[in-house]
């Protein structure tokens, strides 16, 4: 088991699915970090998101990495409708509201899906779907390859839009000090608004880099979501960067402790290291305040 | 104790049910929405009294029926036995994770994460662990008699469904009306201030973990017998967690009936969607969802925050401040 | 009892109207002035929730075999009543099963047929026994649900016991027929009920066969990955991969082993969860070639089981053994009401005691339950040919020999 011939690949492929928790991640961590709420609908919305990819392929024929150039604003202006007008006024501003309106609306949309699509799973066969690129000992199928790139550059993207635009640092104010934003003229609920649609927007792309080689039904995004928790606390609440490192990070021990302890008793690794983050480090790598 | 009045009679009425109809569909979904209430009632001592609110209560319940369920078919242990057993192994559960939680200073977020990840945690091994029967899970076998925590009817369940629950509203006035009690809702409210007064909000906490866990273990050992089969998915799964937090917070969170009247009301919510939507799949529980979020938007305290609207309608003269401390008076 | 009346009725209303009509369903043939009473036939499935594709299926095949049944003049021993469906939702879960039972049981229903999942049947057949309720296990394998001296509950289908065995057998008679080319073998589970328990099985029995078990793999339900699963494969070298897992996650490994360029010399399921299915191999022709499976399977010499088959394609549905299994399961039912020629719980239970039931589709024989086990229940091997399922063991049914090992492409 200690072969480098298996462990070089397990690395890879941690690497690989670790791009994509970040995905995931990112968006979770920017709903958290600035309107500090536990997002429970996140694995439907990218349920949905992913239905959204498949349809473009099916009924338009578009091709994933295409479809998502439409499915990104599309679905940010969908997660900004929904704070704006349905989670904002339901909660109240009260936290543990938004928790059970968020939760609400995850049971509503996953169920949504099965009335309207059934429960049958759907998937897309594309001609390079199983194309692979051997590097050293290991094949990277080359979707993943694409994943991994893609997420780079919206990390990246993400990170130049806080730091340098107007809309950035207005984000980050009301993280910051939101009393204070406000008073400075910033709409805050304009800008959580802004804020769950970047998070939804992460999720669409997120979406369409899976598709090409997963499958999706109405519980599809449900196996993401914890998993995705765990790298936003691990990254740090609220840290672009430590989405992106920490998804790379928990993809690799997820993968590694598969390989050593088995797929069923591996996926502890993750809640493990879960539980020691929390206990000894729970700014995580990359956070500003607990 | 006070309120004796009012929890008498709201007992007295639930008894009697299975006097008044001989429904096994009314009684069974009544055992439902009573264990969910105890599972909640657990969940409601921790989350509305002390302000920490878990995600993973799903720890203790599943601790609760694993170890009634393996106690019985694995050592032959009596079921009445097995099922006190596997309360104070819930309990240690609780104590172990609110130890380590508490001790690190998690607070809000990071305390629900953390004990989602515990549930988790356990989750996994009860899975793989050759114990809890791995994934095949514990059957108990058919024994119908009340020695083995069995019976033919559905009623002695009932009854005693009823008096765990009853007991549990009991325990949390107790304590709403004691010195523990204060300082938990000291801790909810300002923990920094509650220490500065000399609080250990550490023991304070720990203390209502332990009993959390306690109750909620119990609705689990109760569930095992009951549906006499147990594996990790139904023990440990996120469904218990989230119905034990939505049902205090839906009645009324910080409550003492919170819990048993949010739990008769979602679970009759749930009813009603599958009577409106026929028999398609999944348009029942949307609705459902859709309904949760109204709740919520529409009733941010829950049913006790409506009723006390109504009684602070019904009885304005009572709340009004006194006209001459009002601001604007000469 | 008025309530149950109430619930009674307004199902009954709602499935003859549009709402009904609009889930694309096919709508239950609610006749509501029939002749002589309707026999109430409660049907139970997990149509919502994690199992719900299995769920639809299973309800998809009880709806066509009642519909089929009433058409053909209803249950002539009782004066030609039509059999009406009491459609339960089990959500996927054992309570969920449980409640469904208990109001079926307060409608009136003569006996239930469904349930699918093993910890739903446990549970829901216990519950009906409580009634006297008969109840027909639709596919739950897990051996427990008829070793527990329930008088109520008959399972159609095979448990894992006899699957396993099967499945042994008709490996080593393959393996034989080919020279023995095969000798280790890894297996791929998943790690909930019918995984683990088939595992166990075939760990204990796999070496008195002369197999040497290189490692066995537990995975959960859903697993999102597979490259380390298959990395392993690759590194170990088995001569067969034996996976027993459900649809999703067997349709990823597969693809996987097809993407890392793994080609062992068989890849045998026992209950694959795509390995049978028609949809996996429509959708992965590549994939799926020369994949061996040992599952439930419809006799492909019965014309009905045919005609079964293209009436339910022709719904743009595809024809996997939910379907079938529920459709003989419901044809079962009417034929004990049939020769109880009454809709009384005991009698109906009697008559399925000594039921020879042969109008079923599944290669099983005549009927014959022993303990609630019918014993000529047994699964059949398959493999995926040219862009087809054949039937290659046993001999009485095959349409197509075996191609073992498997072509290296």
């Amino acid at each position: 088991m200690l072969s480098p011939l298996l462990i070089i690949p397990a690395v890879l492929n941690g690497l690989m699915a670790g791009a994509v928790y970040a995905l995931v991640a990112l968006g979770l961590t920017l709903i958290y970090g600035v309107l500090h709420i536990i997002n429970f609908a996140h694995g439907a919305l990218l349920t949905a998101a992913m239905f959204a990819a498949f349809f473009a392929y099916h009924l338009l024929g578009l091709d994933p990495y295409l479809a998502a150039v439409g499915l990104t604003p599309l679905f940010f202006l969908l997660g900004y409708a929904l704070q704006r007008f349905v989670i904002g006024p339901a909660a109240h501003g009260e936290d543990r509201n938004i928790l059970l309106v968020t939760l609400g609306l995850a049971v509503v949309i996953e169920n949504a899906l099965l009335y309207a699509f059934r429960a049958d799973t759907r998937t897309i066969n594309l001609p390079y779907a199983f194309d692979v690129v051997a590097i050293g000992p290991a094949f990277v199928a080359v979707p993943r390859l694409v994943a991994f790139g893609a997420v780079i550059v919206v990390a990246l993207a993400l990170w130049l839009l806080m730091r340098w635009t107007d809309t950035g640092k207005a984000i980050r104010a009301v993280a910051k000090e939101k009393l204070g934003a406000e008073l400075s003229g910033i709409d805050v609920a304009h800008i959580y608004a802004v804020t769950f649609g970047l998070g939804t927007a992460c999720l669409a792309i997120a979406a369409c880099l899976l598709i090409p080689t997963y499958y999706v039904n109405p519980s599809a995004g449900n196996s993401f979501v914890l998993i995705a928790f765990t790298t936003v606390v691990l990254g740090g609440m609220g840290s672009v960067p430590g989405a992106l490192i920490g998804g790379f990070f928990v993809g690799v021990v997820e993968s590694l402790s598969g390989l050593y302890l088995g797929e069923s008793l591996g996926q502890i690794g993750i809640f493990v290291m879960f539980i020691l983050v929390l206990l000894f480090r729970p700014n995580g790598l990359f956070g500003a305040r607990a | 104790m006070r309120g004796l009045g009012i929890f008498l009679i709201v007992m007295a009425a639930l008894a009697i049910v299975p006097l008044l109809t001989a429904s096994n569909v009314v009684l069974n979904f009544l055992v439902m929405a009573l264990l969910i209430a105890l599972a909640g009632q657990g969940w409601n001592l921790l989350g509305g009294y002390g302000g920490q609110y878990s995600f993973g209560h799903a720890a203790f319940f599943g601790t609760g029926a694993y170890v009634t369920a393996v106690l019985q078919v694995r050592y032959g242990v009596n079921a009445w036995l097995a099922f006190g057993v596997g309360i104070a192994g819930g309990a240690i559960v609780g104590a172990v994770i609110g130890a380590l939680s508490f001790r690190s200073g998690l607070k809000g977020s990071y305390f629900a994460l953390i004990t989602l990840a515990f549930a988790e945690v356990l989750r996994i091994l009860a899975s793989v662990a050759p114990l809890t029967g791995a994934g095949v899970g514990t059957l108990i076998a058919l024994d119908l008699r009340p020695a083995a925590f069995q019976f033919q009817s559905r009623a002695p369940f009932y009854w005693i469904i009823l008096a765990l629950v009853g007991a549990s509203l009991v325990l949390v006035r107790l304590i709403e009306d004691s010195r523990f009690g204060a300082y938990l809702i000291a801790v909810r409210e300002n923990e920094d201030a509650a220490k500065a007064l000399g609080v250990n909000t550490i023991t304070i906490k720990l203390g209502a973990m332990i009993l959390s866990a306690a109750i909620t273990a119990a609705a689990g050992g109760f569930y095992a017998q009951y549906f006499l089969f147990v594996d990790a998915g139904i023990a440990y799964g996120p469904w218990i967690s989230i119905d034990a937090l939505l049902a205090p917070i839906v009645g009324g969170i910080g409550t003492v009936f919170g819990p048993l009247l949010g739990a008769l009301v979602i679970k009759s919510l749930g009813e009603l969607t599958k009577l409106v939507t026929a028999d398609a799949p999944g348009l029942d529980l949307a609705l459902y969802g859709c309904i949760l979020v109204l709740v919520i938007a529409f009733a941010p305290r829950g049913i006790v925050g409506i009723l006390t609207d109504i009684k602070r309608c019904l009885h304005p003269a009572k709340t009004e401040p006194p006209a001459s401390l009002e601001p604007g008076h000469g | 009892m008025s309530r149950e009346l109430f619930l009674v009725s307004r199902r009954r209303f709602l499935q003859t109207t549009a709402l009904g009509a609009a889930t694309g369903l096919i709508a239950a043939p609610a006749v509501l002035r029939a002749q002589a009473a309707p026999v109430k036939l409660g049907v139970l499935h997990p149509v919502s929730g994690a199992l719900s594709y299995s769920g639809q299926q299973g309800r998809i095949g009880a709806e066509i075999a009642i519909e089929e049944i009433n058409a053909a003049g209803g249950i002539k021993a009782l004066g030609g009543a039509k059999i009406e469906a009491v459609l339960g939702d089990a959500q996927s879960t054992p309570d969920g099963g449980n409640a469904e039972v208990e109001k079926m049981n307060a409608a009136g229903v003569a006996a239930i047929v469904g349930g699918y999942a093993s910890s739903i049947c446990l549970s829901a057949s216990q519950t009906a026994a409580r009634y006297d309720l008969p109840y027909v296990v639709d596919v739950g394998v897990v051996d427990s649900i008829v070793t527990r001296g329930l008088k109520n509950t008959f399972r159609f289908g095979p448990g894992f016991g006899v699957i396993a065995k099967t499945a042994l057998d008709n490996l080593v008679a393959i393996n034989d027929q080919a020279g023995k080319p095969a000798k280790t073998v890894m297996i791929v589970h998943e790690d909930t009920a019918f995984g683990s328990g088939l595992a166990k099985l075939l760990n204990a029995q796999l070496p008195d066969r002369g197999f040497e078990i290189l490692e066995t793999i537990p995975h959960p339900t859903p697993t999102r990955d597979f490259n380390n699963v298959v990395l392993k494969i690759k590194a170990a070298n088995p001569d067969l991969v034996i996976p027993a897992n459900y649809y999703n996650e067997y349709v990823l490994l597969a693809r996987t082993m097809q993407q890392q360029k793994v080609q062992p010399k068989g890849i045998y399921s026992v209950l694959g969860g795509a390995a049978s299915s028609y949809k996996f191999v429509k959708e992965f022709p590549e994939a799926a070639q020369y994949i061996m499976d040992c599952n439930h399977w419809f006799d492909p010499k019965n014309p009905k089981a045919l005609a079964l088959k293209k009436q339910v394609e022709d719904k743009g549905q595809f024809y996997t053994y939910e379907v079938y299994m529920n459709y003989s399961c419901v044809l079962l039912l009417a034929d004990a009401l049939e020769r109880a020629a009454s809709a009384d719980r005991a009698k109906i239970i009697a008559a399925l005691e000594t039921s020879t039931f042969a109008g079923h589709v599944m290669p099983y024989g005549p009927t014959k339950f022993v303990n609630g086990q019918n014993e000529g229940a047994a699964p059949v091997n398959t493999q995926v040919l040219g862009n087809d399922i054949q039937v290659i063991l046993p001999a009485a049914f095959a349409s197509a020999k075996p191609v073992f090992p498997m072509p290296r492409t």
